[in-house]
């Protein structure tokens, strides 16, 4: 029953993972350790590879967390529990509300939305670099992991570098220091 | 009635292949699609306008899902109806699926070697990075306002001491937007929801700012 599990849980998420990307892998986070389908390490490995591969990261988080709770099968029960509602909602859009950017309800339910992704966003990072709480801050090899994600961080915004190459320079530093 | 038929097929193989190979060319996630997609979709094959573009964009970017993701089916429903978006759909999922099958596949073979951990150590470190910069690029135009920014650090918090389920917090966002214009109209306060900007913005910087 666990395929059915996967493909409800990205379903539900799928549904509401406004903001796409980043913002979703707390929503997935939580549902991951609901049900037990990965330790909390194996899935920042897991968030990682997603990550680094090329296209969504949504869709290639489903992928590879359905792939380790379940093998092929799982893969497939995630990732077309994560596009499906995609599929549903664009049609709907696209057929009904073409307009509904511009209607007040809807921009004032994004004026709360918005923020809420944002605290969402903040929280992955967080997460990420503080896997283990305050004692990471005590750990050096973790002081250097975050000191590539500063730099990864200012070659993006400042002098907007190619993420595969941001991607492959810290999988060089990372060789040269560990 | 053939052709017309074969033509149909035509258009749904064209689909299908241009997003198949938009996927594997992007990294760092789905507005890193945007300008490919705009290259294949609007200038080389006009299957749309770029004005046009801009109003999927900003659709995609607003519904649930991965912008890229939405913004792939849009154009594929534009072209050819529900077989269309379901033609783009599996475009652009497919091939990233077997990528990411491929490179987990390494991983678990190679995953113990120290230089292969410690390559990953490294690109742990960039996803950190992706991450912030995702989270700067969507505070810089959902945070504009004393509200905006509580709202902000209250999710934060409650994300991080009660382990609130996210989607939950989600759907009280969409509440809560509503009820605080609401009441700030009340009050007869400022109620502009969106950042205010510039008219010459450029193109990249207003999709990012769509959710």
């Amino acid at each position: 029953m666990i395929l059915w599990q996967l493909f409800i849980s990205f379903l539900k998420i799928g549904f509401v993972s406004f903001g796409g990307g980043y913002a979703v892998i707390p929503m997935i986070q939580h549902e991951s350790q609901r049900y037990g389908w990965l330790t909390p390490e194996h899935f920042q490995q897991t968030v990682s590879l997603a990550g680094m591969s090329p296209g969504p990261i949504a869709t290639n988080s489903a992928t590879l967390i359905g792939y380790q709770a379940a093998g092929i099968g799982g893969a497939f029960a995630a990732t077309a529990g994560i596009v499906l509602p995609s599929l549903v909602l664009v049609v709907l859009i696209a057929s009904f509300f073409y307009k509904i950017n511009s209607s007040p309800a809807v921009k004032s339910s994004f004026y709360g939305l918005r923020p809420i992704i944002t605290g969402l966003i903040i929280y992955a990072a967080l997460h990420f670099g503080f896997a283990s709480g305050w004692s990471s801050l005590l750990q050096p090899s973790n002081w250097l992991v975050l000191l590539i994600g500063a730099a990864a961080f200012m070659a993006i915004v400042k002098y907007k570098t190619h993420p595969l190459l941001v991607i492959a320079g810290s999988a060089v530093l990372g060789m040269a220091f560990f | 009635m053939k052709t017309s038929y074969r033509y149909q097929l035509k258009t749904l193989l064209e689909l299908f292949l241009v997003f198949f190979k938009i996927g594997p060319a992007t990294f760092g996630g789905g507005y890193a699609m945007i300008p490919m997609i705009e290259r294949e979709i609007v200038h080389k094959r006009s299957w749309i306008s770029e004005q046009e573009l801009d109003e999927l964009l900003s659709l995609a970017g607003s519904a649930p899902g991965g912008v890229g993701v939405n913004a792939s089916t849009f154009i594929g429903y534009r072209m050819g109806r529900i077989p269309g978006a379901v033609a783009a759909l599996l475009g652009i999922t497919f091939p990233t699926f077997f990528i990411v099958f491929a490179i987990s596949m390494f991983y678990s073979r190679f995953g113990d070697l120290h230089k292969v951990q410690a390559a990953f150590q490294g690109i742990k470190g960039a996803v950190i990075g992706l991450i912030a910069v995702a989270a700067y690029r969507m505070g810089k135009n959902a945070l504009f306002d004393r509200t905006t920014i509580a709202v902000a650090a209250g999710a934060l918090i409650l994300l991080l001491v009660t382990g609130l389920n996210p989607v939950i917090l989600i759907l009280c966002g969409l509440l809560l937007g509503v009820l605080i214009i609401r009441v700030k109209k009340h009050l007869g306060l400022n109620t502009r929801t969106e950042k205010e900007r510039p008219a010459d913005q450029d193109r990249q910087a207003q999709i990012e700012y769509y959710i």
